[in-house]
């Protein structure tokens, strides 16, 4: 299936590209990843790419101060093998590496994942549970959201129309983490999964993607497992509290019924591995 | 829209649409016709070329896109008529049934053992998930890569 026409602007500027999105019915391309499956069924017409992909200034990982930084058309292989990623913020390599297959991190970008927001993605999941912030620049000046407030609902985010997303800010943190999820069995995308964070101070971060509409912090879990010793009998305790008013997807690859149990197995698979 | 690209060490110029893709750059307009499409959703990895050295699926690349870059085909493998391990691998260990994923599973096995020369079985077969094939129950493809990753 072939889209239909468009004209193409390869930018070298993040100015240049918010100049450009002013054109009407104009979208980012990062790594195409989403924007282009979505064109050739036709789901997606806009009249205007603008090609973000060769803009250096939007690409690598760096650390500074407490934090790291990860420019937003760093493609997920990029960040999967990442010294300092692998070092310091393992949680983001364990999520990069479960996206898709090789193919698509080879081109996906974690700016695109985000902007995009598809309640199965990934990166959703980490980027709550690790309390990152994410950099967005537009015709009026830059800002930050917390990742906290950037998720509204399905495909639905905190970017307003005209602002690119520049960077992911992630501070680091000393504890342990994981992502773990329940593939579907073709694309890959999470039909749940689930982020932990357990800080050194003891305080524990539970996000969820692939649940509900939107990604989630999930603080009815947190709270069942706030100031215990992690194990088995508390795991499951926290457990009967996950995804708890939260309203639960159903679609043909799981009913509400099954998401809601493997979004408790998970929470308890994922507490014990940083227990 | 004017593109260059550099294809098996060949460099191409091009006036294409900007919505024509990759593949169909390469097999209508190049004529190499190796690069197969097996789906209309990104799924199936048939379509697998190198990109700057990267495996990726060219159904989910637009040609305007590759502008600049180099891309290796399935075409592009073989040296001086000798084939590369991997196709080697294929035709001994039994790889293939029908052929039509064939390509794509090269392109993908050419990426992985370049990263990791030595990989496991689990390793294998993980690195293949975003290739389908309908015939051989992948078991005689795990083997034809380890064929190529013990010759090369
Ligand atoms: C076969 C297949 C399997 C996949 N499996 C998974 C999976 O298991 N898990 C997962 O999480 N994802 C998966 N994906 C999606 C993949 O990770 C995408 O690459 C990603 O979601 C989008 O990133 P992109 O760079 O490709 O964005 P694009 O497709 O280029 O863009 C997506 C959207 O975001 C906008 N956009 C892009 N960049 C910016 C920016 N910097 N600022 C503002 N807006 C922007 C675009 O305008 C567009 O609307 C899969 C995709 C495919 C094709
Ligand atoms: S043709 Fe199926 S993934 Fe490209
Ligand atoms: S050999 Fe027929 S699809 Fe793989």
């Amino acid at each position: 299936m072939i889209p239909s026409s468009f004209t193409y602007q390869k930018v070298k500027s993040v100015e240049e590209a918010i100049a450009a999105l002013k054109e009407s019915d104009s979208k980012i391309l990062a790594g195409g990843h989403s924007l282009i499956p979505t064109m050739k069924l036709r789901l997606n017409s806009p009249a205007k790419l603008i090609d973000i992909g060769g803009i250096s200034a939007l690409k690598g990982i760096k650390e500074s101060g407490s934090e790291i930084v990860i420019g937003a058309a760093t493609t997920h292989a990029e960040i999967a093998s990442s010294k300092v990623i692998q070092g310091k913020l393992n949680l983001f390599a364990q999520t990069a590496s479960a996206i898709g297959d090789i193919q698509v991190r080879n081109r996906g970008t974690i700016g695109g994942s985000l902007a995009h927001a598809d309640p199965a993605a990934d990166w959703p999941a980490a980027v709550l549970a690790a309390d990152a912030t994410i950099a967005v620049q537009g015709a009026k000046g830059s800002r930050k959201i917390k990742a906290s407030e950037f998720f509204q609902g399905l495909f639905t985010t905190a970017l307003q129309e005209g602002e690119v997303i520049t960077a992911v800010h992630v501070p680091v943190f000393s504890g342990k983490s994981v992502y773990m999820k329940f593939p579907q069995p073709a694309s890959r995308y999470a039909i749940v999964g689930c982020a932990v964070v357990k800080h050194s101070d003891g305080k524990i971060s539970i996000a969820y993607t692939g649940v509900s509409s939107n990604a989630f912090r999930d603080g009815a879990a947190e709270k069942a497992i706030s100031g215990k010793k992690i194990d088995a009998g508390s795991a499951e305790v926290a457990s009967k509290a996950a995804a708890e008013g939260m309203h639960i997807m159903s679609d043909h690859y799981a009913s509400e019924k099954y998401r809601k149990h493997l979004a408790k197995v998970y929470l308890k698979r994922a507490l014990l591995a940083v227990a | 829209m004017k593109i260059n690209v550099k294809v098996n060490g060949t460099a191409h110029s091009h006036d294409v649409e900007p919505r024509t893709l990759l593949v169909h750059y390469l097999r209508d307009t190049l004529r190499l016709t190796g690069t197969h499409v097996g789906c209309d959703t990104s799924g199936c990895g048939a379509c697998t070329i190198h990109l700057d050295g990267k495996a990726v699926k060219s159904c989910t690349l637009l040609a305007v896109q590759a502008d600049g870059c180099e891309v290796t085909t399935i075409e592009g493998l073989a040296t001086n008529g000798n084939l590369h391990p991997l196709q080697e691998g294929f035709h001994q260990e039994h790889g293939l049934q029908c052929g039509f994923c064939t390509p794509g599973m090269i392109m993908t096995a050419a990426d992985l053992l370049k990263h990791n020369p030595k990989p496991s079985e689990a390793e294998i077969r993980h690195a293949l998930e975003g290739n389908i094939c309908r015939c051989t129950g992948y078991h005689n493809i795990v083997k034809s890569i380890q064929y190529a990753s013990e010759k090369m």
